[in-house]
């Protein structure tokens, strides 16, 4: 799971999808990788105008990194290490196996191999 | 009927399965190469990952299959493509609204109208305001020899799927869209129609709201 993708899932339970507590997820025991991609400056230039800044801060912060700045940089004044930075963080940075806690309801979702898994028990779905 | 004959269908055939699904449709392909750098979309029932292969958007591609899933992640993994692959539901994709969203060959596994309508209602609302989801379905009106199965002209069908291998039968359900059922559908749905038509025994619309 690309930290980017983080910035976009929230709690599945029904009950939930009013409540602003379910999005961004609390992440625990997280085991990160690496994967190369090829960094596209107008891409991730693109990319930040949708980011949620604060819920990227709280998912890094979870997952123990906190290369971030606490204001959203200002993506066409910004030289191009930032965008490279970002571009590590939001789409090189995987989350191999890990959990994911829904803040408003606490249902916990796993994530496997990479994996995450939103699919809810019967009772729930 | 979904359970038996839909979702453990394709958790069953997903390595073979996957074999047979990787050239794009073309009309999908023109559709997500016209989506803005940058996008961000949602690929509901991504099957394979087939779609998430265009490195100018990012696509989260997901499926009810975990089979279907892991060989997602696997092939676009080593195709080194932007998108990310999870399993939901896909009448209940937890996310926020994206720029756009693709549903292919999904629809039409769901066994009623109502559901039918529900789903293309879901997709839509993973979508911003004025951005498009595209969707296609099987048709009854087809023109190759795949149409053999449905000599009757049934709407609601099995379709067997052998697994050459093992000579395996799956059956698959299906609901055979007849001409404009996807458009009445889909404004059923609340969407407006932008583009629609006819590409390989497939119905397919563009829906904006
Ligand atoms: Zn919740």
């Amino acid at each position: 799971m690309k930290l980017l993708t983080t910035n976009f899932v929230q709690c599945a339970v029904k009950s939930c999808s009013s409540s602003s507590n379910c999005f961004p997820l609390h992440f625990t025991e997280c085991e990160l990788v690496h994967e190369d991609l090829e960094f596209d400056e107008d891409f991730i230039k693109n990319v930040m105008v949708k980011i949620d800044w604060p819920a990227l801060l709280s998912v890094t912060r979870d997952i123990g990194n906190n290369s971030l700045p606490e204001e959203k940089p200002n993506i066409e004044s910004c030289d191009e290490q930032v965008l490279r930075d970002l571009h590590l963080v939001l789409l090189e940075t995987q989350i191999k196996d890990g959990k994911m806690i829904c803040k408003n309801c606490d249902h916990l979702y796993h994530i496997k191999n990479t994996i995450p898994n939103f699919l809810l028990p019967p009772h729930l779905a | 009927m979904e359970e038996t004959h839909v979702h453990a269908v394709y958790e069953a055939i997903a390595p073979h399965f996957s074999n047979t699904r990787y050239k794009p449709w073309p009309l999908v392909e023109k559709f997500l190469l016209e989506q803005e750098k940058g996008s961000i979309g949602v690929d509901v029932g991504c099957g394979n990952g087939k779609y998430i292969r265009y490195n100018h958007v990012y696509l989260m591609g997901c499926d009810r299959s975990l089979n279907l899933v892991e060989i997602a992640r696997k092939e676009t993994s080593e195709r080194k493509n932007n998108g990310d692959v999870f399993t939901s539901d896909g009448l209940n994709v937890p996310i926020r609204p994206v720029d756009f969203a693709i549903s292919i060959a999904v629809i039409h596994h769901f066994h009623t109208p109502e559901r039918r309508i529900e789903a293309i209602r879901h997709v839509l609302s993973k979508v911003k305001k004025g951005g498009k989801a595209m969707f296609y379905v099987w048709a009854l009106e087809q023109k190759n020899a795949r149409a053999n199965f449905n000599v009757e002209k049934k709407q609601d069908v099995m379709v067997p799927y052998v697994v050459p291998t093992t000579k395996e039968v799956h059956e698959r359900y299906y609901h055979l869209y007849k001409e404009n059922e996807l458009l009445l559908d889909a404004q059923e749905a609340g969407g407006t129609i932008v583009d629609h038509g006819y590409e390989r025994d497939n119905w397919y619309v563009i829906v904006t709201h």
